[in-house]
């Protein structure tokens, strides 16, 4: 660990807290139809796309209209998508005829996409038209949109006075016109002048200086990369993702997609701020959240600065693990990416994380496990908030007091579901982790051996429930096993705690707003906010300690000895 | 009911108009108009020929050049290994206790051995990129291959260390990433040297 690389990391999160404020209360104005800078160039096309599709925007929905509108939308633009995948070869935009892309896979592509997880079993240059990129990214804006809907319905439950929880499609209009498009589009120019490519122009043959040939595919990156970053979404252009020199040129460019990837997720939590007016409550979560996620970090760097022990000793290797890395990023600019892609569950990485030391991967693995180290957008706000009803049962057990959040009162049904929505997490990973490990098919897929072929399955089912997208990419994850297997994981990941969350937001809408009494236990305070990191470390330490053991922690421990597999 | 998935399919496809295709469009016509280089992948020609991409590492078989990272990267359609494929990006996903990392490493310190003298040899040098097209190697990675070439090209040491010196670029902003060097461009810069000689 150097100095400078500790300097530059803490400044870049310093820089993404001052921002993240304002568009936190930026995101508040749209969603609650107040003025805002974009309306006069942005309200005609609002009503435009109203028009066309058919949408009353004033009319107001209960928890069910919500859910129903935000699952069917997803049906029918998955299956648009589906559609321009499976006809790839007949639809334009194929400068390199590319052929046909296999059924598993297609299932398994646009499942990941629609629920934001972006896994990838194919890879982009050599599986993927220029259209069917495009329809990729076209859910690259919807499915963070649809995210990020779930939890600001959530957050309204707690206005007071408030039955409805707003019009899904309202909502789902003015979240891409207003944050997801402007901000995309922003930042799409930023990363082009940072020298990632946009063209149709198709590959390139290059006659090298040695003499040689060198095929350069190119594409239309930057628009794909910064909705790819922006929406915590992470599938990439190209196979290498962020780590391919075109998706991520530079020490700035590798800046501006880790902003990218943490501004929405850390924004929403000052958005929430808003919505229950108590700006504390929001410091206190984002407090925590960010102590947990910088002492992650430095686990994370310290280890891979250090480098392979085992290289060191055995062939006189000088230096940090630069196995799976880019020399323009660094060690710190490298491991803040891992940490960032894994709290903010986008999936994107910079560096194979299947080359990580065993201390570094078990980072982006138990991120992923806790689910709510901020999370992706809309997701990861929820999966705090269900952390929090727990935190707020458990210690109303504990002190004997009536559970209260943000006024509302917490009752069996609440807790019940939020209990159920945790639960859903550890069992779609451990269970298919379990199944993948005792099967010839799963056991085939392993490309390390030994302690780390375990931990490149459970990193696969983890990042799919997770809907992170990042895997330990030696797995052979393309086979129809794993292509079905995580593709199921993510989908079960994705819409039964999202459901669950809006069946709580519904009941909470229908109760009476009660007044803090000295009888209330504060949710604002550092107290809390060391109580509900406790629950949210002891659940997560409790379900998943077992198979850290058997993978990350005992590799270490092998790798100490010298041991090679 | 049918209303409702009715509105879902005309709101689909409006939105994948805007979302999928014109802001597509907007940004390449953006990129092509202001950033017209960067936007078609920071080509590099010399004598009207497409040498290569200032961004794309490319494989160097000439011992007379500054040598790069080793890539993992295999050719698309054998599956064959072929370093610095830049249609198909790839690392080599080597966990840190399979034994066949070592055996990676080793044989890529087997290749650049005679070219560096003894010594403990940097990993940046012999550890294979994430994307295998890393187009930089480290300053320090760079200097370590200074006396060899100086002998195998006749240019003296000082002066292929002053042009090392000269393409030195980082850390951005005085804080983000290590001091490195553009191996092209640094091997581009070389050939200038010996072609006033």
């Amino acid at each position: 660990m150097t100095i400078r690389g500790l300097l530059g990391d803490a400044l870049f999160l310093a820089v993404l807290t001052a921002v993240a404020v304002p568009v936190g209360t930026y995101i508040y104005r749209v969603m609650e139809g107040q003025r805002t800078l974009l309306d006069r160039l942005l309200d005609p096309f609002d009503r435009l796309i109203y028009r066309v599709a058919g949408i009353d925007p004033e009319r107001g929905m209960d928890w069910r209209g919500y859910a129903i509108a935000f699952l069917l939308s997803n049906l029918v633009m998955a299956i648009v998508v589906y559609l321009v995948l499976v006809f790839q070869t007949s639809l334009p935009l194929n400068p390199a005829r590319i052929g046909p892309i296999a059924p598993t896979t297609i299932f398994n592509t646009v499942v990941s996409f629609i629920s934001n997880c972006d896994w990838q079993v194919y890879s982009g240059e050599t599986a993927l038209s220029y259209l069917s990129q495009w329809a990729l990214q076209f859910l690259q804006f919807t499915s963070p949109a649809s995210g990020l809907l779930v939890a600001i319905a959530f957050a309204r439950s707690f206005t007071p006075g408030r039955t409805d929880l707003g019009n899904f499609y309202r909502d789902f209009v003015r979240s891409l016109t207003r944050i997801f498009f402007p901000i995309a589009l922003l930042f799409a120019i930023a990363l082009l002048a940072t020298g990632v490519p946009d063209t149709l122009g198709g590959a390139v043959t290059a006659h090298t200086l040695s003499g040689g040939v060198q095929t350069i595919s190119r594409g239309p990156v930057a628009a794909f990369e910064a909705i790819k970053q922006l929406g915590t979404n992470g599938g990439g252009f190209f196979n290498a993702n962020s780590a391919h020199p075109f998706e991520n040129p530079t020490p700035i460019s590798n800046l501006i997609e880790e902003f990218l990837m943490a501004l929405l997720p850390t924004a929403l939590l000052f958005t929430f701020g808003n919505y229950i007016k108590n700006r504390k409550q929001a410091w206190v979560l984002y407090g925590v959240t960010m102590g947990l996620m910088v002492v992650l970090l430095l686990v994370l760097y310290s280890a891979e600065a250090g480098g392979n022990p085992i290289l060191q000793h055995l062939l006189k290797v000088s230096g940090a693990n630069w196995i799976g890395k880019e020399t323009r990023f660094g060690i710190a600019g490298t491991s803040l990416f891992a940490t960032l892609t894994t709290a903010y569950t986008t999936g994107a990485v910079n560096a194979m994380h299947d080359s990580l030391l065993p201390l570094g991967g078990i980072v982006p693995l138990f991120q992923m496990m806790l689910n709510a180290v901020f999370g992706g957008v809309g997701a990861g706000l929820l999966n705090i908030l269900m952390f929090v009803i727990l935190a707020v049962f458990v210690t109303g057990l504990m002190v004997g007091r009536t559970p209260e959040l943000f006024g509302k009162k917490i009752e069996a049904r609440e807790v019940k579901a939020a209990a159920a929505a945790m639960l859903i997490h550890p069992l779609i990973i451990l269970w298919p982790s379990a199944i993948a490990l005792a099967s010839a098919a799963g056991l085939a897929g392993i490309f390390n051996p030994g302690l780390h072929g375990l931990s490149e399955v459970v990193y696969a089912y983890t990042s799919a429930a997770a809907n992170n997208g990042s895997a330990f990419a030696g797995l052979g994850a393309s086979s129809p096993f794993y292509a079905i297997t995580t593709g199921i994981v993510i989908l079960l990941g994705r819409y039964p705690s999202m459901l669950l969350m809006l069946y709580i937001a519904g009941s909470l809408a229908g109760k009476k707003t009660v007044p803090a009494s000295p009888g209330t236990l504060r949710t604002d305070t550092w107290t809390f906010g060391v109580v509900y990191m406790g629950v949210l470390l002891i659940v997560g330490a409790l379900t998943f300690f077992p198979a850290l053991a058997l993978g990350p922690i005992a590799e270490q421990l092998a790798m100490l000895a010298g041991k090679v597999f | 009911m049918l209303a409702e998935i009715w509105r879902n399919v005309r709101l689909a496809i409006v939105t994948f108009l805007i979302f999928g295709i014109a802001y597509s469009v907007i940004v390449l016509g953006i990129g092509q108009a202001l950033f017209p280089r960067q936007a078609n992948g920071s080509l590099v020609t010399r004598g009207g020929r497409v040498v290569g991409s200032m961004l794309i590492g490319q494989a160097v078989t000439s011992k007379d050049l500054f040598q790069d990272r080793p890539s993992a990267t295999v050719n698309p359609q054998t599956g064959k290994p072929e370093p610095y494929a830049a249609n198909n990006s790839g690392g080599s996903n080597l966990g840190p206790t399979n034994r066949a990392l070592v055996q990676a490493v080793r044989s890529d310190i087997a290749a650049i051995r005679p070219l560096v003298g003894p010594g403990p040899i940097p990993a940046n040098l012999v550890e294979s990129s994430g994307s295998g097209l890393d187009p930089e190697i480290t300053l320090q990675s760079a200097l370590l291959q200074v006396p060899g070439l100086a002998k195998r090209t006749g240019i003296s040491a000082g002066r292929l260390r002053a042009l090392v010196l000269r393409e030195v670029r980082g850390p951005s902003l005085d804080l983000y990433g290590p001091q490195r060097v553009n191996v092209l461009q640094l091997n581009l810069a070389l050939r200038r040297l010996e072609a006033k000689r």
